[in-house]
């Protein structure tokens, strides 16, 4: 069925494209916290604010843009939900 | 369906409010005179009591409702409930003493905790929901085929899951000595018949709604102290916005602080010490015997000029605590040796990322911090106890959700950690540094008893200095209601919430342990054909079989197995993490893969730990065979070898074998939700 190809294909592009966003986040912003720490955010030297808060606002924002996506896809090809 | 979750939310609203009355009630007992240990009695008892209760009102004899609840758990709930599961014992007590310890890189843990979700929310909790069964061995057992996966899996399960069992029953029985004053292993059986309260009778369906309860009092108990402690501090009630302003006061602290003469002469005087130590060692055996004589020879020096009799038998104990033979010599001298390198080294700033005192060093911490990041992410998206959790919701999208809801569960207490960390140290900072040892404040005494504190003056001008003070991560988090000022009602509130991390752990993770006996290899592989009845009866006695097992090893205070849990992680994120991933998103990985991959990957992680954390095992007559870490990689960080392993094993294994012919339909069922396979 083509339909259904065309979910698990929306599902795959849409879970590789924030699987390398979180790669960003968490890999190659922390390999350069040193220099990010140099800037200052709230008080906080920025790097450690990522680590203590930013980058978990932005796991939380992952998982819910994905689940949002996911309902409108389930939906659009009316994939059973059970 | 909504009328269930309100009835659900009213009942645990109606619970936090009587949790919070009660604790109100016993603020105003305190206030009459009621001791505090009475208090410890009141919580343990009243906690014990409201688990109980939940656990036996759930009671079942239904297979569905044992294994996953029912899958009748609503995401918000089931997002409390997993973070209950999740935060154990360590991260309550243990989290924020290793932020205040290790500083920016004790971030790697908050970033790898908290990131590993993301990885179960993209890649896994959708799925296995979707499959719908029971456990993770038969998600693998079904996608690739066969039992032998299916034991390697329970296999790997079982190891990752039992070391961290014992880990939790034994962190009761410390949290119990300390606050209810029980001798230690009263306090471990005082565990294990609380965890066998909630799991024996109902299975998941009462572990999935005391952990709710039990979420709710942690996180309660986590943030009332630092809340208090911050509004005394800043005047802000709400730590995690303005730590900040702290933080930067403990910089400005810092840099006073760090580098004033008599700080640096007595990092001096412990790396003297350190050195005298490794002379020593060097020296083995002949300085055991100089040491020996030169007690002996004070001794009648002593004696001969009539001195005190207090000093005398102080020298005497001393000889008598002499090491008796070379080796025991070596090992009490190597950890004199390694806690006085610790203490003379220049202390790290609070917030500085990858400290170091050049390049290569600093490139080093930036590497270890990376590595550790990834392990733990990946060893928390392959976690059986988690995963499992993602069986009980009642649709695929309630599922997804639920990740959601627990990450933001457990970031309530995450968030909290660090800011945890920087109070403690700005009271340290500005409140005992520099101060007379002999007016310190009480709670250092008090602890310093316990043995969880050390102060030594040793440069003897009677003022401590940072370096002179050395405290146990748990400190941090069960002081801070002493540093804070607050009565011990708090004290208590912070025993009551530790233990529900610890229980609530326990809970989940004794029942992966038990279904994966009782329902992977009893009722898959030994009888297919067994009653629902029966297996109901085994997977209960082996749920008690295993709890008393775990509360035995842990009465007798194992140490090696606690710094063993930190490697359950590498363990199982290269056990499953790739079989799992490459299983949902690679059509072609074959069951020879996923086999050899899982072997190759957790036998990896393991020869690794096993080469870079020791020398010799002395029960087997090996030794030597230490080696040096791969690219600085500590011992903790293993899983990067593990998981990469596993990957490239699974790939080219799965290339050179034929695909499994059921891969394709399975594939279909769980990507789309159609079972018939068409394409």
């Amino acid at each position: 069925m083509p339909e259904t190809n065309a979910y698990w294909r929306k599902t795959r592009w849409l879970t590789i494209s924030l699987f390398v966003l979180w790669l960003l986040v968490t890999f190659v912003m922390n390999w350069y916290a040193r220099e990010i720490n140099e800037i200052s955010f709230l008080g906080f030297p920025l790097g450690f604010y990522m680590g203590a808060q930013g980058i978990l606002f932005i796991y939380l924002a992952i998982i819910w843009f994905y689940n949002r996506r996911m309902r409108t896809l389930d939906a659009e090809y009316g994939i059973k939900n059970e | 369906m909504f009328g269930n979750l309100t009835k659900l939310q009213r009942y645990y609203l109606y619970y936090t409010g009587s949790f919070l009355f009660f604790v109100g009630a016993l603020a105003v007992l305190e206030d009459h005179g009621m001791p505090p240990r009475w208090i410890g009695y009141a919580f343990l008892f009243f906690t014990i009591t409201m688990y109980a209760a939940i656990g036996i009102a759930s009671r079942t004899s239904d297979v569905s409702e044992y294994y996953v609840a029912g899958r009748r758990v609503p995401a918000f709930f089931n997002g409390m409930a997993t973070g209950a599961d999740w935060m154990s014992a360590a991260s309550f007590m243990g989290m924020a003493g290793t932020l205040y310890l290790t500083g920016f890189q004790g971030l790697a843990y908050i970033i790898g905790w908290t990131g590993g979700f993301v990885l179960v929310a993209l890649l896994l909790a959708p799925y296995l929901r979707r499959f719908g069964q029971y456990t993770v061995p038969d998600f693998l057992g079904a996608r690739y085929g066969g039992n032998a996966i299916r034991l390697v899996a329970v296999g790997a399960a079982i190891l990752a899951s039992f070391v961290y069992v014992v880990a939790q029953i034994y962190g009761v029985g410390v949290i119990t000595s300390r606050f209810v004053s029980l001798q230690f292993e009263i306090g471990v059986f005082v565990g294990l018949a609380g965890i066998l309260v909630c799991s024996f009778l109902g299975g998941m369906r009462a572990v999935t709604w005391t952990q709710v309860a039990q979420y709710i009092i942690l996180i309660v108990a986590y943030i009332t102290p630092v809340a208090i402690l911050s509004y005394n501090v800043t005047g802000n009630p709400v730590p995690q916005i303005v730590y900040g302003r702290v933080l930067q006061e403990v910089t400005q602290l810092e840099n006073r602080l760090f580098d004033t003469p008599s700080e640096v002469e007595v990092r001096r005087l412990f790396r003297e010490r350190a050195d005298s130590y490794s002379q020593k060692i060097m020296q083995l055996p002949a300085s055991l015997a100089i040491e020996r004589d030169r007690l002996s020879n004070q001794i009648n020096q002593l004696k001969a000029s009539d001195a005190q009799m207090k000093d005398i038998v102080a020298l005497e104990r001393q000889r008598r605590e002499l090491p008796h033979d070379p080796a025991q010599a070596r090992a009490q001298w190597e950890t004199a040796m390694f806690a006085a390198i610790e203490r003379g080294k220049q202390p790290i700033h609070h917030a500085e990322a990858f400290p170091g005192d050049d390049p290569e060093q600093r490139m080093g911490m930036r590497i270890n911090f990376l590595a550790l990041i990834f392990c733990l992410t990946v060893g928390t998206a392959a976690l059986p106890h988690v995963l499992a959790r993602f069986y009980t919701t009642p649709t695929v999208s309630q599922a997804r959700d639920s990740v959601f809801w627990s990450l933001l569960f457990i970031l309530a207490l995450y968030m909290t950690a660090p800011a945890y960390a920087v109070f403690a140290k700005f009271e340290v900072l500005s409140h005992l540094a520099e101060i007379p040892i002999a007016k310190l404040p009480g709670w250092v005494a008090a602890w310093t008893k316990i043995g969880l504190v050390s102060i030594e003056d040793i440069n003897r001008d009677g003022i401590l200095q940072l370096a002179e003070l050395s405290m146990n991560p748990d400190v941090i988090v069960l002081a801070t209601p002493e540093i804070a000022g607050m009565p011990y009602v708090v004290s208590g509130l912070v025993a009551a919430g530790a233990l529900a991390a610890a229980l609530s752990t326990a809970d989940g993770l004794l029942l992966t342990i038990a279904s994966a006996l009782s329902h992977d290899v009893y009722y898959r592989i030994i009888r297919p054909d067994a009653s629902t009845q029966f297996r109901l009866v085994i997977s209960k006695s082996l749920l008690l079989l295993v709890a008393v097992l775990a509360a035995t090893v842990a009465a007798e205070k194992p140490g090696t197995i606690l710094s063993m849990v930190a490697w359950a992680f590498s363990i199982a994120g290269s056990a499953f993490f790739p079989a799992l991933v490459l299983g949902i998103f690679w059509k072609r990985a074959t069951c020879a893969g996923a086999l050899s991959g899982m072997l190759v990957g957790m036998l990896l992680s393991i020869y690794y730990i096993i080469r870079v954390e020791f020398d010799s095992i002395p029960w087997l007559g090996i030794s030597g065979f230490g080696m040096e870490p791969w690219f600085q990689v500590q011992s903790i960080s293993a899983g990067v070898y593990g998981v990469f392993a596993g990957f490239f094993t699974i790939i080219v294994v799965s290339l050179a074998t034929k695909p499994y012919p059921g891969a394709e339909s399975f594939l279909n069922g769980i990507r789309r939700g159609n079972q018939d396979g068409d394409s």
